[in-house]
């Protein structure tokens, strides 16, 4: 099949390179020709993360000449369950920053290009043009498309991987001949329908497995050895550690790739995909489930701030307090409220109607669910329902320090 | 035949990955799916009745957008039928 790489020069191997290389080199199917396709190779990871922690370093490994990193955020210490490429010693640095200390650790030979910015409409086309091969790590719905149409509209092959708790999904979209993301997904859902990382939380080895799988279909399109996931969708099922193979058909009225697009320039992915535009700063789900408010109203509820409740409390005013996170968050820290998780608020109304007139304050981790579960309660008829701005996170930051964090 | 339930629609079913439905076709199989199990309705169907677009519906291993008779393709007990929604997870996840 053919290769990601064009019949260029391809460049020369020094000794030290050899030694290096040697078990890729005494491959048939790699060899110094392989070697060297590698080494001429330019592949862009956008996001380095759960995905693209594991599929830069395989690639740095392999000898891959030139790895492009797209990131705009800093390393927090939570992400080193999984985002094996930071350390603790990089807590607090640019994640391209310190993903970079750990490729040139591993490989000094790589060259590393470090686009420090969220990718976006106005910069996708001139950031991802100068790359072979894309691989897509992102956590989003809005950069999915945005990385795909790009893909398809520079005709670079899209090493797709996403993960969701303990399930995973891996293809090759972009290719002339084979399907694209919009092939398969023809419109995102809508904003809250899925849940995001902080509400799904995720096994931390499960971006590994996903990863490796992406940075593996980067390598075969490279050396044009084996047969790429084009036109297929695997699953990967971690706990019953089970793979499936769909097959995925190119889309003939696909509005991207299809024989007549509608799509021939990158669009507005926040509009398309029903999201407010993200913040500057900060990570992306965020601004879409609208957690952080320094609005003292949204969407009708009031948000109370962590002070305010605890001086209701210290006060012995007459307020009920409601828990909506899952039991076993509970476990971990609580302020000792009752407990209704946020997919069984609407179901069990009926159980709070005594406090139906009384001054409710709704909980969660960080005050994304306790807005959704304060809405269900206004549409029930409650009528003085407000919600904890920053949840129990900022109750642990600002009121009871020893609490722990998760 | 079996119904393969994807995570972020689990708790609908009571946690089950794999349902047990009876039907003749896909349709029938779905429409019993969401009688047995309401609270997948609006996650799979829109208001009118259709399938909600990001979520994709396997035959085996075949997308029913592409099969001749899509949603009214015959179905035996052996058949299986998996549900895909999209997912995103990424940096964050």
């Amino acid at each position: 099949m053919p290769t990601a790489i064009e019949e260029i020069v391809l460049p020369k191997l020094s000794n030290d390179e050899i030694a290096r290389y040697s078990r890729h080199l005494i491959l048939p199917e790699v060899g110094m020709e392989g070697q060297q396709k590698l080494k001429a190779a330019k592949v862009l990871c956008v996001g380095t993360g759960g995905l693209g922690a594991p599929l830069a370093m395989y690639l740095a490994a392999a000898g891959v000449g030139t790895i492009g990193l797209v990131d705009f955020d800093t390393v927090d210490a939570s992400n080193l369950q999984r985002q094996i490429i930071h350390s603790t010693a990089t807590v607090g640095k640019l994640k391209v920053d310190s993903a970079e200390i750990m490729l040139k650790g591993l490989n000094p030979f790589l060259n590393v290009v470090k686009h420090n910015t969220m990718l976006t409409s106005a910069n996708a086309l001139e950031i991802l043009k100068d790359y072979d091969v894309i691989a897509d790590g992102t956590d989003n719905f809005q950069t999915r498309y945005l990385v795909n149409d790009a893909c398809v509209l520079l005709n670079k092959p899209n090493a797709y991987g996403s993960i969701f708790r303990f399930e995973g999904q891996a293809s090759v979209f972009g290719t002339k001949e084979g399907p694209c993301y919009r092939c398969l997904y023809p419109e995102p859902p809508p904003p809250g329908l899925v849940p995001s990382c902080a509400e799904g939380g995720v096994l931390g080895i499960l971006p590994g497995f996903v990863g490796v799988i992406q940075a593996t279909e980067t390598i075969k399109l490279i050396l044009g050895i084996g047969e790429p996931l084009i036109g297929r969708l695997l699953l990967v099922d971690a706990l019953g550690m089970g793979f499936r193979t769909l097959k995925l058909r190119k889309n003939s009225e696909c509005p991207v790739c299809g024989p007549n697009p509608t799509v021939t320039e990158l669009i507005d992915y926040d509009q398309f995909c029903g999201i407010a535009p993200p913040s500057k700063v900060g990570p992306l789900e965020v601004a879409r489930d609208k957690a952080v408010g320094d609005h003292p109203v949204v969407d009708g509820i009031p948000q109370i701030t962590v002070e305010e409740l605890k001086r209701k409390l210290d006060a012995k005013e007459d307020i009920f307090v409601l828990d909506v996170r899952e039991p076993h968050e509970y476990q971990i820290a609580n302020l000792g409220a009752p407990l209704v998780p946020v997919g069984e608020v609407e179901r069990r109304v009926g159980e709070l109607a005594a406090q139906k007139n009384r001054e409710i304050v709704v909980h969660c981790r960080s005050g994304a669910r306790s807005q959704k579960a304060a809405l269900v309660l206004k549409q029930a008829g409650f009528t003085n329902v407000s919600n904890l701005a920053g949840g129990i996170l900022a109750w642990a930051d600002k009121i009871d320090p020893s609490m722990p964090k998760y | 035949m079996k119904i393969h339930i994807p995570t972020p629609l689990r708790t609908y079913t009571g946690g089950l990955e794999t349902v047990s439905i009876s039907g003749a076709t896909v349709d029938g199989v779905f429409q019993q799916l969401t009688v047995t199990y309401p609270e997948l309705k609006p996650h799979l169907f829109t208001p009118e009745g259709k399938l909600r677009s990001f979520v994709n519906v396997y035959l085996n291993d075949d997308d029913i957008r592409y099969l001749e008779g899509k949603q009214d393709t015959a179905v035996t007990d052996t058949d299986e039928l998996t549900i895909i929604p999209s997912i995103a997870g990424g940096i964050n996840l």
